[in-house]
């Protein structure tokens, strides 16, 4: 009995003493990579905001300039998002809102999209999306142009019934064959613009408080 | 151990027991990232470092290691190298690391690096355990090569899209568009590609193997019979 007490102990002592070496490696790599990688992520972030705020536009920090958002149904979330604000001289420039369109044709569809202080859309990106390559992913800018159709369009001009594909009284394009997709992204966009008339200056309040962070 | 048998264990390796076309073992990154050349070869690399590595790590330590307990050990040398392998992509390819993503840490899940740490490191020394790792990863990245070449030239009509992921910005203009305006041929692209793109390989290989044993005339090179049997969490 007792010899097996050994064995038994001398086998754990042996696995614990490896995963005591393989965290200790493990932590050791993340404190040495950690910085790096935080950097290419804002790097990333920032690359991906750029494309759709023009540079020129602003010049705070934008990286840093977020408010937290808690879920919403207007953009589709189900936790809350980080919204970036873009300020020219300390005047609020543009906002960078995510949003998500529930229902597209295999899934939901990431976007983020840009608004303009006046609420005119400065660009729209799709970040992550599952639909069929080669039909439904013409919403991805590599693939095609189709998601800047969006640039410069708002509310002011575009009422309800406007934000819809063309097929559908609409006045924005589609491919045919796909359909679900663009409505999927379209509707999510108008929600998101709705979103922005209703929140304007809490979006663009500064930077202190953050009251809603607890929702 | 002489240089015969280094050459030996590379030959093996990279041709004669080649893991994506002989042993048919780590389907699944060979299905799901060898869309693209460059996906397909950035996995296969890091596959090859982590096999390297861990042939290496495990040789040394093979005889303190209990018998009773030595897969989990080995589990965790793995899992250990490989979450090492995606904070450094993490950091230093951050574009490839999105793209590859899920896989990489699947990596740990690919049998074949258990396999050959089981079979190959666990009976022999540092150097030759650490380059039949190197090697086993090298068959396979070819084969994730050639059939990431396969499938993105019948779906898209490129070669090497992506490469600015994977070497920076400078590689951007190598995407060689090798059939302008080609439409797409989206079968390719989607995991039936892989499939069928594989057996092609396999029967491209055995048919190699058995041109070989005709032409030596009476030689016993047959083709090698498939052990499939694996770990489970993989297929």
């Amino acid at each position: 009995m007792k010899r097996i007490a050994r064995s038994t102990l001398q086998t754990a002592i042996n696995l614990v003493f490896f995963s005591v070496i393989g965290t200790a490696i493990l932590a050791s790599t993340f404190f040495l990579t950690h910085d790096a990688i935080v950097k290419s992520e804002e790097d990333e972030k920032f690359n991906l905001i750029t494309q759709i705020v023009p540079h020129a536009s602003f010049d705070n920090d934008i990286i840093q300039d977020t408010l937290r958002i808690p879920a919403d149904p207007l953009l589709g979330t189900e936790e809350a998002t980080i919204a970036y604000r873009a300020r020219l001289q300390g005047e609020p420039a543009a906002v960078v809102l995510e949003s998500i369109a529930p229902d597209g044709y295999s899934g939901k569809i990431n976007l983020i999209l840009a608004v303009r202080a006046n609420g005119e859309l400065a660009g729209v990106r799709v970040v992550a999306h599952k639909e069929t390559p080669g039909l439904g992913d013409y919403i991805d800018l590599p693939k095609s142009p189709w998601i800047t159709g969006f640039d410069g369009k708002s509310r002011e001009v575009y009422k309800d019934p406007d934000w819809k594909v063309k097929k559908d009284g609409g006045k924005f394009d589609y491919m045919a064959g796909a359909t679900i997709t663009p409505r999927a992204v379209i509707k999510a966009v108008n929600k998101a613009l709705i979103y922005f008339g209703e929140n304007r200056d809490k979006l663009f309040a500064p930077n202190e408080p953050k009251k809603e962070k607890k929702k | 151990m002489n240089l015969q048998e280094y050459k030996d264990i590379l030959h093996n390796g990279v041709w004669k027991q080649n893991t994506g076309v002989v042993q048919l073992l780590g389907m699944c990154p060979l299905l799901a990232v060898s869309s693209t050349v460059v996906n397909g070869m950035s996995l296969g690399l890091a596959t090859a470092v982590v096999m390297a590595l861990s042939g290496a790590a495990i040789a040394p330590i093979r005889n303190y290691v209990p018998n009773e307990i030595r897969i989990p050990v080995f589990i965790l040398i793995i899992a250990v190298l490989v979450t090492v392998v995606q904070y450094l992509m993490n950091a230093y390819m951050y574009g490839l690391y999105v793209v590859l993503g899920i896989f990489i840490p699947l990596i740990v899940t690919n049998c074949i690096v258990l396999a050959r740490v089981e079979a190959f490191a666990s009976k022999n020394t540092m150097l030759p355990s650490a380059l039949d790792g190197f090697a086993m990863g090298l068959g396979l990245t070819a084969v994730l090569g050639v059939l990431g070449a396969m499938r993105e030239l019948l779906g898209k009509g490129t070669l090497f899209s992506g490469i600015d992921l994977a070497l920076g910005d400078m590689a951007k203009d190598w995407v060689l568009h090798i059939l302008p305006n080609y439409k797409g041929f989206l079968l390719a692209i989607l995991p039936p590609g892989a499939f069928i793109g594989l057996g092609c390989l396999i029967a491209g290989k055995n048919y190699l193997n058995l041109r070989k044993e005709r032409s030596t005339l009476g030689g016993n090179a047959g083709v090698t019979p498939i052990d499939a049997g694996c770990s489970p969490a993989t297929h």
